[in-house]
């Protein structure tokens, strides 16, 4: 790529969505270079913060004329450098287009730009008695396209289900500057279900210019339960009782001993002294049926021996009980000088078994692990310690946590459960999926991104042209040129 | 090779076209790299009129010898079923542990791979959603051979692209469906119906939004629509904890203003209406009063069906000569569509079959896309060709 070419781009760029939102100062660069995944460091040639919908739309249609590769941004704060930009390309930055565009409480329905916070969808819901169910930890700070990107989960993904479960919707600019609808306000739209595959697309398949979420009536009853185990063991052997006895709670939330000790340092949260395991089980629902299941919950930890059974009282019980699980990311800050989140996925029942192996590969490592999850989906999330003024540290880390996603792919889980694979785990891609598995897969991306523009370099393991099958009709399809094909 | 038997003989028959019943993915892969020609993927043949009639049929490809339950992990709610199987005989199994796939279409015999390509639900879907939420991995064969896999056994699991979803609906056009990938849920132990008559479509919105808006739970909200002067019946279905049942069933009365209580619900409940055209139709959930005007104001007579209340989806049964284009731009406020279900593959003596335009309706701006798709899967058309929105 020529600087001229870039340049040449930048002055369209500047005369079409306006100079004062077309960054090409390194220094001003320098803030978008990484998302949440501080460890990987990309600075953009240009990125462009859109006012509106429109200078996304003239972005990427600028960028596809000039054969520049682009990354939607929404809020950063990604785990697995999604958003970590092309140093060839542009980086679009959506969190200029923050307006709600519509609240119909009689569909259920938010309509919103890409880059409202996924709080506000809540905010702007509850006046009507309802709710937007995914709760990612970071709901007050990411983005509602980022979500879409990545199909972000949340505690209470286990009873309503993830981002997929609750778009209706979305307004698409395509690689190439074509504008589509996928999906709508009704469901079953005629014909392939296109949103359903955007969704968790990672930024891969177009930019989300306007998103159709569906929310759920607030619960009549919520009650939250705070366990204290003696037993990591005890605490994983609760969450399958509960499971095994048909209740299917809103969240299981379990932390191990370090994970506690760091919440604690953090925030106060008051979680059970001498504690190897804490779970945070949620219900809700018909109070009847809340009331029966909790019940029945109390009785199954105690059967496991839970030494503590807190119920919150009221709403700032409950706060403070889900303050030391959301905050537990950050707070393993105050022990470490610097840590490194995984996210992995096993079958639930197999917990005991993985986390006694966890135990066991960070001892002979050496490292200390936090282990901070999703019992109920068995969606881990190991927080691996190191001091990154020790050279060789942070690489152990990282060796460490791809050792873990080892052990879940070889469980029958996945590599990632919510945080995405981004540039992070694409190496990982060949050890869940066959070569023909992401094969097939790169037929979708060629569908849509034929020239390879859209976040080029993520999700898939090697790189790769489209249009190299035999037998592909499309003969004005430009992914045949090699020139305008994907580098990685 | 021969077929197996068929619950609905003749919906798929093609005059002169091969038949083949693979028992396994290899099987299936081996099937397609050694024909050159055009491609029906059938299961137990029940939604075969759900798409648009085939522009041409070389093999009909019997999925009924892929009839095992491969993997059933109770402890996960996680089942992993080859796509003949029926989902009749997976639910038998299933309620023995205690466990079941939250799909109740109503199609006698239907195997996993139909419904997952006709994209087929039932009355409760309101509470547990349709085949998109609940199936969580898949394994095709490409038109040329090519056997992959989608998706995990885990329910959360974002690695790659999704392309569970893209299969679903896809009615065998971007490959064949192989094996299926589910997440379960633990039968509920008790159940009432609330049932009451509904007067007229603006009743009928009524209480469909009531529903929606109150904090009840209920699995399903179905609504029997006799057509304007006749009205219908609401029939909403409590599953939980027989206290909550119970408790669920008495508000509901209040909150409707009436109802009688039972446990079973209606005869009607669940089922299709029957009719030489049936439709499909969907909907911005809200605007259910509208479209029960809309099927009241076909001329011939009235239309009589079935509503999921609150989900935005209703089946009918429309007159003999229905304009199904005035019908489809009378839903287009509401983000309306109507597709056709049912009716033979072949045109009969001289008449044409039906067109994929009549089938499906117009076609939006994300076409030229979905065009890409089907070519990037199927390059030489091979797989259900025609069948799809638009003729793909
Ligand atoms: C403390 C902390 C806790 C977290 N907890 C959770 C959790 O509980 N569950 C969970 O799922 N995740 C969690 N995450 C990860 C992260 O918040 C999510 O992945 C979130 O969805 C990312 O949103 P974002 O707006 O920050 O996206 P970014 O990081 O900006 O981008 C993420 C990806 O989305 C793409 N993208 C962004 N906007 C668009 C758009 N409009 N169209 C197309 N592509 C787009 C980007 O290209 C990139 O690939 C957590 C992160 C942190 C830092």
């Amino acid at each position: 790529m020529t600087d001229a070419r870039i340049d040449l781009l930048a002055r369209r760029l500047r005369d079409r969505v306006g100079a004062a939102h077309v960054l090409t100062d390194p220094a001003q660069l320098r803030t978008y270079a990484c998302d949440g995944l501080a460890t990987v460091r990309v600075q953009p040639a240009v990125a462009v913060l859109a006012a509106d919908r429109d200078a996304v739309v003239t972005t990427v249609r600028l960028c596809a004329e000039a054969g520049v590769p682009f990354v939607a941004r929404g809020s950063g704060t990604g785990l697995s450098g999604g958003a970590v930009p092309v140093a060839d390309g542009v980086l679009i930055v959506l969190s200029r287009l923050r307006r709600i565009l519509a609240v119909e409480p009689d569909d259920a329905r938010v309509e919103v730009e890409p880059g409202v916070v996924n709080l506000w969808v809540t905010r702007e819901a509850a006046p009507h008695g309802q709710a937007y169910a995914p709760d990612p930890s970071s709901q007050q700070v990411c983005s509602i396209g980022g979500n879409v990107a990545e199909n972000a989960g949340g505690a209470h993904c286990l009873k309503y289900g993830f981002t997929v479960n609750h778009v209706t919707g979305a307004e698409v600019v395509l690689p190439d500057g074509e504008v589509v609808h996928l999906g709508g306000t009704a469901p079953e739209h005629p014909g392939l279900d296109l949103l359903g595959a955007f969704v968790g697309s990672e930024g891969t398949l177009g930019v989300a210019t306007r998103v159709t979420l569906r929310t759920v009536p607030a619960p009549e009853t919520v009650r939250t339960l705070l366990l204290g185990y003696r037993t990591v063991e005890a605490a994983a052997g609760t969450v399958s009782d509960v499971i095994a006895a048909g209740i299917v709670p809103a969240a299981v939330e379990m932390m191990d001993a370090l994970a506690i000790e760091a919440a604690e340092a953090a925030v106060r949260c008051g979680y059970p002294e001498g504690a190897a395991a804490v779970l945070v089980v949620e219900l809700d629902g018909p109070a009847a049926e809340v009331a029966e299941q909790f019940a029945q919950v109390l009785r199954l930890a105690e059967a496991r021996g839970a030494f503590e059974t807190r119920v919150a009282r009221d709403t700032a019980e409950r706060d403070l009980i889900w303050k030391g699980r959301k905050s537990a990311f950050a707070a393993v800050g105050r022990i470490s000088p610097a840590y490194y989140v995984q996210d992995g996925v096993i079958p639930r029942t197999r917990l005991p078994e993985i986390l006694t192996e966890i135990g066991r590969l960070a001892d002979g490592a050496g490292i200390r692990v936090a282990n901070v999850f999703h019992a109920g989906d068995g969606n881990l999330h190991p927080l691996i310690l190191f001091d990154d003024a020790v050279p060789g540290a942070e690489q152990a880390a990282e060796d460490l946590g791809f050792a873990i996603l080892d052990l879940c792919v070889d469980a029958g889980g996945s590599i990632t459960g919510e945080h995405g694979v981004g540039v992070e785990k694409k190496a990982k891609m060949a050890r869940q999926f066959t070569a023909d598995d992401l094969d097939t897969m790169h037929r979708l991306r060629c569908a849509f991104d034929p020239a390879g523009l859209a976040n080029p370099g993520k999700l898939f393991p090697t790189p790769r042209l489209c249009g190299e099958r035999p037998g592909v009709r499309t003969a004005d399809d430009p992914g045949r040129d090699p020139a305008l094909g994907e580098v990685f | 090779m021969a077929g197996p038997p068929h619950s609905a003989p003749g919906t798929h028959a093609w005059p002169g076209a091969a038949q083949a019943r693979p028992v396994s993915a290899a099987e299936t892969a081996d099937l397609l790299r050694g024909t050159r020609g055009t491609v029906l993927p059938v299961g137990a043949g029940t939604k075969t009129g759900w798409a648009a009639p085939p522009a041409s049929c070389d093999l009909v490809l019997h999925t009924g010898g892929l009839a095992r339950v491969t993997e059933y992990l109770p402890g996960d709610l996680v089942v992993v079923a080859e796509a003949g199987v029926p989902l009749g005989s997976l639910r038998q199994l299933l309620a023995e542990h205690g466990q079941m796939l939250a799909l109740d279409p109503p199609e006698a015999g239907a195997t996993l791979g139909g419904i997952v390509s006709a994209n087929a639900s039932g009355p409760r879907r309101l509470r547990y959603g349709t085949v998109r939420d609940l199936l969580i991995g898949v394994t095709v064969v490409l038109a040329d051979g090519t056997v992959a896999r989608a998706g995990g056994k885990v329910v959360k699991n974002v690695a790659g692209y999704d392309l569970g979803k893209l299969y679903t609906g896809a009615h065998g056009a971007l490959g064949v469906v192989v094996s299926t990938t589910w997440r379960l849920h633990p039968l509920p132990p008790a159940r009432a119906t609330v049932t009451l008559p509904v007067d007229d479509s603006e009743h009928a919105g009524r209480c469909a939004a009531r529903l929606a808006r109150s904090t009840l739970t209920p699995t399903a909200a179905e609504l029997r629509w006799d057509g304007a002067g006749a009205g219908g019946e609401l029939a909403v279905l409590f599953e939980s904890t027989a206290a909550s049942v119970r408790a669920q069933a008495r508000d509901a009365v209040t909150l409707l203003g009436g109802g009688s209580t039972g446990e079973e619900p209606p005869r009607w409940f669940g089922r299709r209406p029957e009719g030489e055209t049936v439709l499909r139709l969907a909907y911005a959930p809200s605007a259910l009063p509208r479209v029960l005007d809309a099927l009241d104001a076909l001329p011939g007579g009235p239309a009589r069906g079935t509503a999921s209340a609150c989900t935005g989806v209703a089946y009918a049964a429309v007159p003999p000569g229905t304009d199904l284009a005035a019908l489809r731009a009378a839903l287009a406020p509401y983000d309306g569509s109507a597709v056709v279900l049912g009716g033979p593959l072949t045109g009969a003596g001289s008449a044409p079959a039906r067109t994929a335009a009549e089938h499906w309706g117009p076609t939006g701006d994300s076409f030229p896309l979905m065009t890409r798709v089907k070519d990037r899967f199927d390059p030489e058309r091979r797989l259900s060709p025609g069948r799809l929105l638009g003729g793909l």
